[in-house]
């Protein structure tokens, strides 16, 4: 009797806590902060810290990272990076990353620009959709839970599911913490 | 034909005013079944008042068992037999005509009909006038222009989810399903605009999926097609010529068309002709230069989940990209 209720109990907390990832924000708030800048890599730069952005909340949204799969080929980052596999661009679904592998890296990326080809979105794109694409581009490598990674493609697939993807252990994965000295 | 007496019936996006031989031949057949059934229903409710108000037998007095006589049997059964005979006469006229619409639609087809490419998108409609010369092709959004009294063949599909095409005035729900091409035939013999609509729930915003068919006379449509197939009018003054830098140089460009300038994405509406469309958002508001700009800033306050994102620029910028967007006749 009481393995029963602590069954239905894991069931009702798993089904809670799998409705997070259904939520479904569609006015992303005012446009006042809409257009992309940039992100801070590290504490030290002009004009005192940025509150660090809070990427979780499009990487824990499986409509988030939905939408980052379909602007992915809207806004034709296939063209060079293909679906992840690489071509006129990097990679993107394999351990290596030329400028960091963490969230707000990849953000910097798209915003920024990047030598040899990466074009600058700044402006072009709105904060939220560089988020999003962050989201699905980090689940081109499996960085992403399952639940969350895209299980279907629109297309003609080309490959297993984003969901299906082992994961990737680039190198900077867990930063080696620099011994201070004493 | 038959309804258009009856207050509330007469309406545009209504099939019970159908103004092409479609939608006409499915309201034929929907009158014909409606008065047949209408008429068993008068005479059956009829005859069971007058049955209770002859008033034979009260309830207390019913003798049990009834009585029977070999008369009564046989009028019962005569009864029986012709009030069956009755009902499979009718549901046999109404089954002929039945076939006969059906038939009737599917021999619509036309060796030289009219092609036009409908495409549905999350939730708007990509209308596309193919020609072999690829500078005519015309490419437009949620107005469907068609000459009177041509035939027309509309060959769709979707871009994403499924869609149904649907201008009840004109012709019956047609599917669209993503991978799967699909042609229905249909004709406009009324001039005027023809308000259709997305039939199948394709998401948050399938309420707001709603297009225009617009029948013009031969002449007028063709001024349209040529119009329409002209690249974008350079801008003529500093504020609209401003205005296109603002179109080119934000997020705009990266998912509209404007034939005529660099910008040329095809994830939403070719914006070539954009003033010349009376409504946008797919029908949602009218073409208006605030409800323009209205869209632009924020989207998502007006269709929640549509693909427009919020954009941001200054008072002067938007004025700008409107008076610009305002020439694109």
């Amino acid at each position: 009797m009481r393995a029963r209720l602590l069954i239905f109990l894991g069931i009702a907390l798993m089904a809670t806590a799998a409705c997070k990832r259904e939520q479904r924000v569609f006015d992303p708030g005012s446009s006042g902060a809409q257009v992309a800048n940039g992100v801070a890599l590290n504490d030290v730069h002009a004009g005192g810290p940025v509150p660090p952005f809070n990427a979780s909340k499009y990487e824990g949204s499986a409509y988030a990272v939905g939408e980052g799969k379909r602007l992915f080929a809207a806004y034709n980052c296939s063209g060079c990076h293909q679906h992840g596999g690489g071509g006129i661009g990097p990679p993107l679904m394999d351990a290596e990353w030329i400028y960091g592998s963490r969230p707000e890296q990849i953000y910097s990326d798209i915003v920024q620009g990047r030598p040899n080809g990466m074009p600058s979105f700044a402006g072009k794109i709105p904060d939220y959709q560089v988020w999003e694409l962050v989201g699905y581009v980090r689940s081109l490598s499996g960085q992403l839970p399952s639940d969350i990674a895209p299980a279907r493609s629109d297309e003609m697939a080309v490959k297993k599911a984003e969901q299906a993807k082992k994961k990737e252990h680039p190198a900077d994965e867990n930063p080696q913490n620099v011994e201070h000295p004493k | 034909m038959m309804l258009a007496a009856v207050p509330g019936f007469t309406n545009n996006q209504s099939s019970l005013s159908p103004v092409g031989p479609g939608a006409g031949r499915t309201e034929h057949e929907f009158a014909l079944i409606f008065w047949i059934t209408l008429a068993v229903y008068v005479l059956i409710i009829l005859y069971l008042v007058f049955v209770v108000a002859r008033k034979h037998h009260s309830l207390d007095t019913i003798p049990d068992p009834l009585p029977t006589t070999d008369e009564g049997d046989r009028t019962a059964r005569r009864s029986v037999v012709g009030a069956i005979l009755v009902t499979v006469a009718l549901l046999f006229i109404m089954m002929i005509g039945s076939f006969e619409t059906s038939r009737a639609l599917g021999s619509m087809n036309e060796e030289n009909a009219l092609t036009i490419d409908v495409y549905g998108h999350q939730w708007w409609w990509e209308v596309r006038y193919p020609n072999n010369e690829s500078y005519k092709i015309v490419q437009t959004a949620n107005e469907i222009h068609v000459p009177v009294g041509v035939p027309i063949r509309i060959h769709g599909t979707s871009r994403d989810v499924i869609h149904s095409f649907w201008a009840p005035n004109v012709q019956g729900k047609r599917d669209l399903m993503p991978g799967y091409e699909t042609e229905v035939m249909m004709q406009v013999d009324q001039p005027g605009r023809w308000r259709g609509q997305c039939a199948e729930y394709c998401g948050e915003q399938h309420a707001h999926m709603s297009f225009y068919m617009v029948g013009e006379s031969k002449h007028e449509f063709q001024q349209w097609l040529d119009a329409q197939a002209q690249s974008s009018v350079p801008p003529s003054t500093p504020q609209s010529a401003h205005g296109q830098q603002v179109f080119l140089t934000h997020a705009c460009v990266m998912c509209h068309t404007i034939r005529g300038t660099p910008a040329g994405s095809r994830v939403g509406p070719d914006l070539t002709h954009l003033a010349s469309r009376k409504t946008i958002a797919a029908g949602e508001l009218p073409n208006t230069i605030g409800n323009l700009g209205g869209w632009i800033m924020n989207a998502q306050a007006i269709k929640p989940g549509c693909r427009m994102p919020p954009n941001q620029m200054s008072g002067s910028d938007l004025q700008d990209l409107l008076s610009y967007l305002e020439t694109l006749k």
